[in-house]
């Protein structure tokens, strides 16, 4: 399991300095390389690497052009509760938070499909739960998977890690992706952050990649949360995760997201604040050491930069998102999980796809693969 | 430069030799020598089991050497099987390089059959090597059915004709987690560094050298290229191309 690969084989302090540490020269190998290593993909993210910003962007526009062609896949998040065990002090469903949790009846959850069809033709689905297993468990899950089921034809899942069988019995419900935020590979700090309840435990959280892994699901979002540790180490750390499941679970699919840290109402103010340039060189870095993997974007960034990089390297999109429970249907005005930088309207955020020459695609799946 | 592992076993030389084709048995040993090797495959089929001074083995066995016993011959996996079953009690090693090819002309190996072979074999504790196509799909199945390396060609067995396949075996390197043997095909020194360079964990070369004006000799290139590869792609290896712009059209909206 990786928890266990990741004490044996790395080191966080001597992976910063290994970054910090990087030349021009190694920039320059890595541009030079067809297939690349984690080295390489440390020098790209490296304060070395800033002066090649225009370079990179051109070999990820590329790069992605190739594998993706000039589409944009757009999915749209489904929050189905907030009710959350853990304190997570950075998170606005942190269980000290004092406001009415909510968890939606299959009824409800129904009613959020509908009202999420109207908006647009969405058929990528991200239902999305706070972590509390004694009200919103397994089997919840499973109803609201096939609730949604005849709505939908991809269904995603970002809820607490489960056990192996559990994402079988998932699968077999018609489950497709499963995204997890590790938040940070500091193994020290982690606790820090998730003080309390299951997500306090690192070693569950980070072998939950193995577990879906072994269950077979299909595809699986990893993610950093940028705002907490050095972000550099961090998403080596996650491109090195990458490496291991790509090895190990070789048909499965990837995704990796790198959420900016936003205010949320637990106060907490990000340790480290990344520019959207940096964000970019990040954006450019993951495509050039990996061409496969899907790169994510979701309404946290605003519409603007999100539209310059939908051309660069970025091939899947959130839109029309709401990120409380019932907020499409049942409870429009509930406790946000985030706040939203771009609450464009989905036929405007494919309208302005078209205008740069993208396809939104919609739908790149069926349930005959399931 | 790092050692190799395979079976629980390390080797310092990354060179496997094959013992086919060779004018003399004296000559192949001193070949053998020449190459540093401390792996050589051997035809289960060219060694006469019930003689224990048979001259061929004799030639081949010295101290640190690791015999690979191949199933040359086999035309289907349960042929195979038994062939390796026959190589352990006579070899006495749990090594087995695992060839199957049923065309006699290129001698091209079944992929089918020798995933079946390779799962059966796994389970009574072979330690497999297989000979296989640069099929970096097979490469990801075998290694799931418990195979210790994989060995894709370069090119047809005997041919010459180096990395034929060569974006093939980038990618297979690039996602194996279980050492790659680029077997087959590697036809001169340079094909070897150059497959070495690549990435691969290790090169398995016969005809190149026994077929030589100088046998002893061209061991001794390909050993020497062998290391060589290795060595640059272990230090890195410097970047192509030319890199300059003058200005910044796709990142201006970062200013």
């Amino acid at each position: 399991m990786f928890s266990e690969y990741l004490k044996t084989h790395y080191d966080w302090e001597t992976t910063t300095a290994e970054i910090m540490s990087m030349t021009s020269a190694d920039v320059e190998r890595a541009l030079a390389k067809e297939h690349l290593d984690d080295r390489d993909f440390m020098a790209l993210i490296s304060p070395a690497a800033a002066p090649y910003i225009e370079i990179m962007a051109r070999r990820s526009k590329a790069i992605t052009e190739r594998r993706f062609g000039k589409t944009v896949s757009i999915f749209i998040p489904m929050y189905i509760t907030n009710s959350c065990t853990n304190s997570c002090v950075y998170c606005g469903f942190n269980r000290h938070n004092r406001f009415d949790r909510v968890v939606l009846t299959p009824q409800q959850i129904e009613e959020e499909c509908k009202a999420i069809k109207r908006m647009g033709p969405f058929e990528n689905l991200l239902i999305v739960t706070g972590e509390n297993p004694a009200v919103a468990g397994t089997d919840y899950i499973e109803r609201a998977l096939q609730v949604c089921r005849p709505y939908f034809s991809n269904l995603t899942i970002e809820v607490m890690p489960l056990p192996t069988e559990d994402y079988s019995r998932l699968t077999r419900s018609g489950l497709n992706g499963v995204i997890c935020f590790q938040e940070t590979y500091n193994h020290e700090r982690y606790k820090v952050y998730h003080p309390a309840g299951m997500k306090s435990r690192f070693d569950w959280r980070c072998d939950g990649f193995d577990r879906m892994g072994m269950a077979g699901v299909h595809k699986i979002g990893m993610g950093v949360l940028i705002g907490l540790e050095d972000w550099r180490t961090d998403v080596t750390m996650m491109a090195r995760h990458l490496m291991y499941l790509r090895k190990r679970y070789w048909q499965t699919r990837y995704s990796v997201n790198f959420p900016r840290m936003r205010p949320s109402e637990s106060g907490f103010q990000p340790n480290v604040v990344m520019s959207d340039r940096e964000l970019a060189q990040l954006t450019f870095a993951f495509r050039i050491f990996d061409p496969d993997v899907d790169i994510s974007y979701s309404t946290r960034e605003n519409h603007t930069f999100r539209n310059n990089m939908a051309t660069l390297g970025v091939t899947t999109m959130s839109a029309g998102s709401k990120t409380d429970p019932g907020g499409y249907a049942t409870y429009p005005d509930a406790l946000e999980q985030f706040a939203i930088s771009d609450p464009t309207s989905p036929a405007q955020v494919a309208a302005d796809l078209k205008a740069l020459g993208r396809e939104p695609v919609w739908k790149d799946w069926d349930r005959v693969f399931d | 430069m790092n050692n190799l592992v395979i079976g629980g076993r390390e080797f310092s030389s990354r060179l496997f030799v094959g013992t086919g084709k060779f004018r003399s048995n004296e000559l192949m040993e001193q070949a053998i020598k020449a190459s540093g090797t401390e792996m050589v495959t051997v035809a289960m089929k060219r060694i006469d089991m019930d003689n224990r001074d048979d001259d061929m083995l004799r030639h081949i066995m010295h101290d640190n050497m690791q015999l690979l016993p191949n199933t040359s011959g086999a035309r289907n996996a349960a042929e195979a099987v038994l062939a390796a079953q026959l190589a352990r009690e006579a070899f006495g090693t749990n090594f087995l390089k695992l060839e199957i090819h049923p065309d006699p002309k290129y001698l091209l190996p079944d992929p089918v059959e020798t995933l079946k072979a390779t799962e059966e074999l796994a389970r009574m504790g072979f330690i497999v090597l297989p000979y296989i196509q640069a099929d970096p799909v097979l490469c990801k199945r075998l290694e799931d059915a418990g195979a210790a390396t994989v060995m894709p060609l370069a090119a047809p067995i005997g041919s010459n004709k180096g990395l034929v396949t060569r974006e093939l075996l980038k990618i297979i390197i690039g996602q194996s987690r279980v050492p790659v043997v680029v077997d087959a095909g590697l036809g001169a020194p340079s094909h070897a560094a150059e497959a070495m360079e690549l990435g691969a964990d290790a090169v398995l070369v016969n005809t190149a050298i026994a077929v030589a004006g100088d046998p002893v000799r061209m061991a001794r290139a390909f050993a020497d290229a062998t290391r060589a590869g290795r060595e640059a792609f272990e230090a890195g290896l410097g970047a192509v191309g030319d890199y300059a712009v003058a200005s910044s059209p796709l990142t201006s909206f970062l200013d």
